[in-house]
């Protein structure tokens, strides 16, 4: 190694802002798991002294990563990649279940969720196969390839059932589109998320109306030098009905019953005020929970340890996936806001940093776990505040959880350690 | 584009959360909301006394008598000697463990009722050890307290409140009590008040740590107002008391205001059966006596054909139409033909005229009576018309709109009915003649049958009978209650009507029923009934039916007495009648062998013969 220590060269604005967002993330599980007996801070049968234990562990991990040597990750990706598939496989048999999901080894001490690391894995061997100088994104048959490699985790992680940690390897094809795949694809799959939510809002034939509606404004305008064909653009939107059309099969009898509540819960599908109350109770009640706790706290918020909502148990799970709601009603809005715009300084700084690298393999991994954290807190932070259904995933660096925060924490160093080896690459 | 999808992203859903947020914890919060189900606010409420009801003479019908409540808050519960506490509470260990059980699923935070009601002495006696459980605490609740034990189905009861209140009512939360039935329904939010409620802080060791918002948002609780009803304690006692083993109803009516003086059902039962900790026992044992039904109002749901009574009502429908004079005659031929098939009469036949008609009943006078009125028009459709406006002026086939939550139609059957039944244009006053001797498809109430009476006794309106008198001391009631309806009928005409109804008590079917000093006018009603016995249609006694009103020139009581089986109408119902107009006229009874025979007789004898499985003979002169 050459040059300067690691450590100066290390970015530490990103480190700041990963700080931040780990202690402000105890101190919500403090707020949140606390109890009338005071215990010593670094007892590790109270879930905040466990966290703090994670951390420090994690803190090791760092250690460790920084000065491990750079080529290590690129070089040993598809052994991490493989051995990855296999821990998923070998859930199967030796899997430990919690909350309905096989989804954890029990290792006594904590539980592994190895789809955490695969999700590490997946961003490494996606950057290594497309960083591969025989690698071409225009070919349809790499094109291939390369979405195999998000899709084969996705179909281990599925049956656990974990659609949650499936959803979040679609993530990585942001990697794809940074990287050539034309940006049409993204555009598909965002036109039929609209058809099905506005099908299921509206129903089939309101979308027909207003599929025909588009038809007529373009007879109407059509001129000779516009460049859009007729026939296809007709076979598009006839394209789009019959999609609107499947999207009722699909809603009543693919789905079971609990999806279908979640999405009528998420769109307000359910009008009739008893059921809607029923809901409230039932399959809505964590969302509704954690909304009131999130509007009880106001601007200024009800001040760290006086959650009423926090400390009642109100919102089940607040510790993991709920814990933006304890933010959300001890710090008031200046708190969320405060979160807000920190994760988003830090993803925008990720993404300036993954711009400036020159190795094409540590731009890609950046992407990558870019992509990956984006969306566990774009559909963690969605699903507290109400305007995303629920699935279960973690927050980032803030959710309580021994495996999440090693992961979370080793994908983002492993990047920062590219970042700061930059420099020393001979290109 | 592609190096700036991510980042732009990333601002769209910064500026969708804060927006989302903003709308959350900006927009949607206020800092007064007292949000319902914060575990750190604890809502206490304060309920006021429930009002108590008194009779229109001011005596007290209904108070409240205290109770105790052994409550339980499952979560601050220590451990405890649990065979003493049990048998303190009087209960044994395997319910008090199905209790706990019960209230810790309910909610571990919210207090639940562990023991209801407590008597005094049980109350005395845990009081004072009650310290040594935590977690345990004596409520003292308000029940109500009868200061009579008639008029249940009238005075009504109160009952805890129902999934279906809590969801449709915002005002009532679990556990809370709320008037079920008769006036406790009706007059709910008078005789209520308004609970109190204080919102105590709480800090996160569950203690209290004050008022909420210094108690700002605090209320106080608002008293239920006392009312007082038109009912009369001792006539509606004295009428209970006569209607000792008999089924029926009876309702008297102050024609000058239209105030029910009494709504007597019988069988009845003891009010305060439905309070206390027996109540669900013994309403279990109420509502499901199908053969008696006590809890079925018959003053107001019973509808059985009105009989001769309503005799009157087509004699003045006819002088209204001058289709008759007084003096018009019949001739009865101890019965009348319609076609070939001859009817029956009581009468003792002979020529009759109006006043004849009505003292005897003559049923042949009143089939030619009800014949002129549709033979004045072309169509029988037009003369179906006229008679039922005539009709319906009195109060009859519809709902009265009185102050109680019950009430039935009755039925005046109109030309639509009729073409129904028969087919358009195959129907004639003939195939209805039924209709004016009160049989047929004719139906009403015992409040209608009052009603029309006092409508009749004020010669030509009447006003829409109602139990409230007084609301807090305030007479001022629904006006609807203190304007008089008018009848289609020409005052002139019930001259005539009144008069020979007078002659009823001096030469007809009551003659036998006269009080001295007062002049009555009434008429009596024999009902010809039918019921099924394994799917065939048999006869039954008669209903006894009787209307009558005192004294006659200045009536202070009109009356309708209906008696389920209970033969002629001079009978079981004329007997009642009279003697609870002379309780009421003169406040004590002459006729003292003839009130003991009412108190002593039943018709249970009567009632068991349908139900016998034997063949029985109806109508039987014995008493």
């Amino acid at each position: 190694m050459r040059g300067k220590s690691v450590l100066r060269r290390i970015d530490w604005l990103t480190v700041f802002f990963y700080g931040l967002l780990v202690f402000f993330g105890w101190i919500n599980i403090y707020s949140t798991t606390f109890s009338d007996t005071s215990l010593p801070l670094f007892n590790t049968s109270t879930l905040y002294g466990k966290q703090l234990f994670f951390m420090g562990i994690s803190l090791v991990s760092i250690l460790i990563i920084l000065f491990v040597d750079t080529n290590f990750f690129e070089s040993f990706a598809g052994v991490f990649f493989i051995a990855g598939l296999l821990l998923l496989l070998g859930l199967f048999p030796f899997g430990k279940t919690l909350g309905g999901a096989t989804s954890w080894y029990d290792l006594g001490f904590f539980n592994l969720q190895p789809s955490e690391f695969v999700k590490v894995a997946a961003a490494l061997m996606l950057a290594k196969y497309l960083s591969d100088i025989q690698t071409d994104i225009k070919n349809r048959k790499h094109q291939l390839y390369a979405i195999l490699i998000i899709f084969i985790p996705v179909l281990l992680v599925l049956p656990q059932p974990d659609p949650g940690s499936a959803l979040v390897f679609f993530a990585l094809f942001f990697v794809l589109f940074r990287e050539g795949l034309p940006i049409y694809y993204l555009g598909l799959a965002l036109l039929l998320i609209i058809l099905f939510v506005f099908t299921l809002m509206f129903g089939t034939i309101w979308v027909a109306i207003g599929l025909g509606m588009l038809v007529s404004i373009f007879f109407f305008f059509k001129r000779p030098d516009l460049k859009i064909p007729t026939l296809p653009f007709v076979a598009f939107l006839a394209g789009c009905l019959i999609v609107s059309l499947s999207v009722n099969f699909v809603f009543n009898s693919v789905f079971e019953q609990r999806h279908r509540d979640r999405f009528g819960l998420w769109l307000n599908l359910e009008k009739d005020a008893v059921k809607l109350e029923q809901i409230k109770k039932t399959i809505g009640y964590n969302t509704y929970q954690a909304e009131k706790a999130i509007e009880s706290g106001g601007f200024f918020g009800k001040g760290f340890l006086e959650g009423t909502r926090t400390k009642g148990d109100f919102v089940p799970e607040q510790h993991t996936d709920y814990i933006f709601s304890s933010v959300g009603e001890e710090w008031g809005f200046i708190g969320t806001a405060l979160v807000i715009v920190i994760f988003t300084l830090f993803f925008l700084r990720l993404v300036q940093i993954a711009e400036r690298q020159k190795r094409e393999f540590s731009r890609m991994y950046g992407y990558g776990i870019i992509s990956i954290l984006l969306i566990h807190y774009f559909i963690n932070i969605g699903m507290v505040i109400g305007i995303l259904p629920t699935i279960g995933i973690p927050l980032p660096f803030f959710s309580y959880g021994g495996s999440g925060l090693l992961f979370f924490t080793a994908m983002l160093f492993i990047f920062l350690k590219f970042d700061a080896s930059r420099l020393n690459e001979d290109i | 584009m592609k190096k700036l999808l991510l980042s732009s992203i990333i601002i769209i859903i910064g500026i969708t959360f804060i927006g989302r947020l903003s709308y959350l914890q900006l927009f949607s919060f206020s800092p007064n909301q007292i949000v319902e189900d914060d575990p750190a606010i604890k809502t206490v409420y304060d309920y006021p006394e429930r009002g108590y009801i008194y009779d229109r003479n001011g005596e007290l019908l209904v108070g409240n008598q205290p109770a105790y409540d052994v409550m339980v808050i499952p979560r601050d519960t220590k451990q405890l000697d649990t065979i003493e506490f049990c048998s303190l509470l009087g209960i044994d260990k395997g319910r008090f463990i199905s209790k706990m059980k019960k209230a810790r699923h309910y909610s571990p935070r919210l207090p639940s009722v562990l023991v209801a009601q407590l008597s005094k002495e049980d109350y005395a006696r845990l009081q004072e050890k009650m310290r040594k459980y935590t977690g345990f605490y004596i409520q003292k609740r308000s029940l109500r307290d009868y200061v009579t034990k008639s008029g249940a189905n009238v005075l009504g009861y109160i009952s805890e409140v129902n999934e279906t209140d809590l969801r449709t009512n915002k005002y009532y939360t679990a556990g809370e009590l709320k008037g079920r039935t008769g006036i406790e329904k009706q007059y709910e939010d008078i005789l209520r008040g308004r609970k109190g409620v204080k919102y105590i802080q709480k800090d996160r060791f569950n203690r209290d740590i004050g008022k909420f918002k210094d108690g700002k948002l605090d209320t106080l609780p608002e008293l239920g107002k006392e009312i007082h009803i038109t009912l009369d304690k001792k006539l509606q006692e004295y009428g209970e008391l006569l209607m000792n083993g008999k089924r029926g109803g009876i309702v008297a009516i102050e024609p000058s205001s239209g105030e029910i003086l009494a709504m007597i059902s019988g069988p009845t039962y003891d009010p305060a059966l439905l309070v206390g900790r027996n109540r669900s026992k013994n309403y279990t044992k109420l509502h499901y006596d199908s053969i008696a039904r006590p809890t079925w109002d018959r003053s107001i749901l019973a509808q059985p054909s009105p009989g001769s009574p309503f005799k009157t009502l087509n004699a003045l429908a006819a002088l209204q139409e001058g289709v008759i004079q007084p003096e018009t005659k019949f001739r009865c031929y101890n019965g009348f033909y319609v076609g070939k098939n001859k009817k029956g009469c009581h009468c003792g036949g002979g020529v009759r005229d109006l006043n004849s008609g009505i003292f005897n009943s003559c049923n042949a006078y009143f089939a030619g009576t009800f014949k002129k009125i549709y033979g004045k028009y072309e169509t029988t459709d037009e003369g179906m018309d006229v008679w039922e406006k005539h009709m319906k002026s009195f109060g009859l086939g519809n709902y009265l709109g009185t102050d109680l939550p019950t009430g039935k139609p009755g039925r005046i059957p109109n030309k639509a009915y009729y073409d129904r039944a028969y087919g358009d244009g195959r129907w004639a006053s003939s195939t209805i003649i039924s209709n004016a001797i009160g049989q047929g498809e004719v139906n009403v109430t015992p409040i209608q049958l009052a009603n029309m009476t006092a409508a009749i006794a004020n010669r030509g309106f009447f006003y829409i009978p109602h139990i409230i008198k007084e609301i807090g001391g305030s007479n001022s009631i629904d006006i609807q209650y203190t304007q008089r309806k008018y009848t289609t009928i020409d005052k002139k005409h019930f001259t005539p009507v009144v008069d020979a109804m007078k002659n009823v008590y001096k030469y007809g079917t009551a003659k036998w029923l006269k009080i001295p000093g007062i002049e009555i006018a009434g008429k009596t009603g024999t009902v010809e009934n039918f019921t099924r016995i394994d799917g065939e249609r048999v006869q039954l006694t008669d209903h006894s039916i009787f209307v009558a009103f005192a004294p006659a020139d200045n009536p202070k009581i009109a009356l309708a007495v209906y008696i389920e089986h209970g033969y002629y109408g001079g009978r079981y119902a004329g007997h009642i009648a009279s003697l609870l107009i002379e309780k009421y006229v003169k406040g004590e009874i002459t006729r003292t062998d003839l009130e003991k025979k009412m108190l002593e007789t039943t018709l249970d004898h009567e009632y068991a013969k349908p139900l016998s499985g034997e063949p029985f003979k109806i109508n039987e002169y014995a008493w």
